[in-house]
């Protein structure tokens, strides 16, 4: 008993973090970084220890999709279940918080709640505790309370077999929910990204496991990027000297071409957030350009942009489907432009200091609409890049070796992206909020990510 | 002033001197030849150049029979031999500086050989690729490599070649030439390549 209070003094008395979303603080001119987001500590969160559950696989990717959210200190405990006996518990700790709780409560766990050493996991720092059990197939998820001395949400759920292919993302979407009943939004477990590795497109799920390839042909692939609905994926292969633009099923692998692909080098595809438009380059005689086709009936090829001594490529449509950002050449280097989805109203979107402002490129509009990734050359190489849509105020989120093409996770707060800074080109994973940075993936030759929308269902069942 | 002057008189008569001496030829002490040896040695001479004349004719008959019979044999490959120096120099790269696509003076020669080659054989179709080095952002060299690939067709046709006869391609940095991280390498895969699509097959040099 004394032995655990004691460690509970010292989580306690652990240094507030100050939160700052930077690798470094170094000062690029014409570049406002180093901004601090508002200093904090995130709730603590206490995975409750369970022994011989035979849950030990769904308990670590629980207790590491609530890591990655980034979203709490993960208090980690000495071990056993001694601890939750230790001291019964007192309930009396805060009536009117319980009160609120009850409400978003999952019902029927009072005698759980009772169980539970509240007064302890505060001491300990922890403002929520986790406990997953199992009785007979169906898996119990309780979320605890620790303030109010109550159970938050329970979530009873039969998660498939651990061979099943669905099983992994079943479990994810367990942390989704666990995550969503404690801070209120929606987790970021039940995700994929695909990138391109090799001339092949490649899916791997957000922790880093179960990589798989997902090209269904041999010719070199580029540029995946998802539908906004998980179900298809859209993306570029080189054939027959030309660009050519595919979709394909994420479920079965079935692909169809674009309608009027195949004449010139299409590439950089991008789904419209109503998924019936397809906005994409096109490289002709002319140079490149943006062009949308209509995907649903195969119909309908506009032309956006009209560079003539000028490029303009790599769109991204706005979550609300009502703008573009976009590439355009026509300062000189690249830089990040916007115009409305029709083509009109073409104006700067990322701002630069012409002559000094290196490069830019790779935009992709954030799924919260409030802010555009990019990569920017910064003295010969490339760093990641945020701009503030509203503000249109650019800030630097990386400095340590080459970092590109930016991709958002469904939060909006968490990018992937290319970065050198291990000694070779890999996936790595950013939290805007934290500033914490960890690999998604330890192989070389990764690139072109393309961050998945939450995964309702599992898109690799049943081919 | 005087003095030299005097040493020049002086050595103008001493070389009068030397000349008259020398135009004062010896006396003839050829000694006269034996009238029949000397016939019977020059119809000896005239034998041999006879003979080696008939032999080195001989010679040279055979040697045309054998090049005739040779080039007859090898008329197939030494027109594709001709084919293959022509596809040669088609195939030259051109190369750009970095994040450029205008084509270099140092290139224009290469392109002009191209020209040539593409009037004296009226059936050729190529296709230009243009390729980047992987320093720039993967996706806008795909753009780059187009501008690139453009700027070569534009010579061409600039220079009357029928632009349907070209196709263009870009590759941006998928396809380096040179595996490399540097400058050295970055340089060479920094370019345009050149293949023939159709009616390469007996290309003709250019007149």
């Amino acid at each position: 008993m004394l032995e655990y209070l004691i460690v509970g003094v010292l989580l306690s008395n652990l240094p507030t973090v100050q939160l700052s979303a930077q690798d470094t603080s170094t000062i690029d001119r014409g570049v406002r970084i180093g901004i601090i987001y508002r200093p904090g500590v995130r709730p603590g969160m206490v995975m409750l220890p369970r022994k011989g559950m035979g849950l030990d696989s769904v308990r670590a990717m629980v207790a590491r999709d609530l890591d990655y959210s980034d979203r709490f200190e993960i208090i980690s405990l000495p071990g056993g279940d001694s601890i939750r006996l230790a001291a019964p518990a007192s309930g009396s700790s805060s009536s009117a918080r319980r009160g609120r709780s009850s409400s978003v409560g999952g019902g029927g766990q009072q005698a759980t709640a009772g169980s539970l050493n509240y007064p302890l996991y505060q001491a300990l720092g922890a403002d929520f505790a986790l406990d997953i059990t199992a009785t007979g197939d169906t898996t119990v998820a309780t979320l605890h309370d620790i303030a109010a001395a109550g159970v938050r949400r329970t979530v009873r759920a039969v998660l498939p077999p651990s061979i099943n292919p669905d099983f992994r993302l079943s479990v994810h979407r367990l942390a989704d929910q666990m995550l969503q009943a404690a801070v209120g939004t929606p987790g970021i477990g039940a995700t994929r990204v695909l990138f391109v590795k090799d001339g092949k497109v490649y899916q791997i799920d957000q922790d880093g496991a179960d990589q798989k390839l997902v090209s269904s042909s041999d010719r070199q692939a580029m540029s995946p990027a998802w539908e906004s609905d998980g179900r298809r994926f859209a993306y570029m292969e080189f054939q027959a000297g030309h660009g050519w633009l595919f979709l394909q099923e994420m479920a079965t692998g079935k692909r169809s071409a674009v309608a009027t692909t195949g004449t010139a080098l299409d590439f950089t595809p991008a789904f419209s957030p109503d998924r019936q438009t397809l906005a994409f380059s096109r490289a002709t005689e002319e140079g490149t350009d943006v062009y949308t086709i209509n995907v649903k009936n195969n119909c309908c090829l506009r032309r956006l942009t009209v560079g003539r001594f000028s490029d303009n490529l790599s769109p991204t449509f706005s979550p609300d489907g009502q703008r573009i950002a976009f590439v355009s050449t026509r300062p000189g280097l690249p830089q990040i432009y916007v115009m409305a989805a029709d083509g009109t109203d073409q104006q700067l979107f990322a701002p630069f200091d012409y002559g000094v402002t290196g490069a830019s490129n790779a935009p992709e509009w954030s799924p919260d609409g409030q802010s555009v990734a990019f990569h920017r050359d910064v003295a010969g190489t490339l760093q990641v890049f945020v701009l503030d849509v509203r503000t249109r105020t650019v800030r630097q989120l990386t400095s340590v070796g080459r970092n590109e093409d930016p991709t958002w996770a469904p939060d909006s707060r968490h990018l992937a992206f290319v970065s050198d800074r291990s000694g070779y080109r890999q996936l790595w994973i950013i939290d805007l909020e934290t500033g914490r940075i960890r690999p998604l993936l330890q192989q070389s030759g990764a690139r072109l990510p393309a961050w998945s929308p939450r995964l309702s269902e599992a898109p690799t069942s049943t081919p | 002033m005087k003095s030299v002057s005097l040493l020049l008189v002086i050595g103008l008569g001493v070389a009068l001197v030397t000349g008259a001496c020398a135009s004062n030829p010896p006396p003839q002490t050829t000694p006269q030849a034996n009238a029949d040896s000397a016939a019977a040695a020059d119809r000896a001479r005239q034998d041999s150049i006879a003979a080696a004349q008939a032999d080195a004719d001989r010679r040279a008959r055979e040697e045309a029979d054998r090049v005739a019979r040779q080039r007859e044999a090898d008329s197939l490959a030494a027109l594709s031999r001709t084919a293959e120096e022509v596809r040669g120099t088609l195939a030259t790269m051109i190369h750009f500086d970095y994040d450029k696509s205008s084509l270099r003076s140092d290139d224009t020669g290469a392109l002009d050989q191209k020209v040539a080659i593409l009037q004296a054989n009226p059936g050729l179709r190529i296709r230009i690729g243009g390729h980047c080095d992987e320093r720039g952002s993967d996706e806008y060299n795909l753009a780059l490599g187009n501008r690139r690939a453009q700027a070569a067709k534009q010579y061409l046709v600039s220079h009357g070649i029928e632009a349907g006869r070209i196709e263009t391609q870009s590759w941006g940095e998928e396809k380096p030439l040179a595996q490399g991280h540097d400058e050295s390498a970055w340089s060479q895969n920094r370019r345009d390549e050149f293949e023939v699509i159709s009616g390469g097959d007996n290309l003709r040099r250019p007149s």
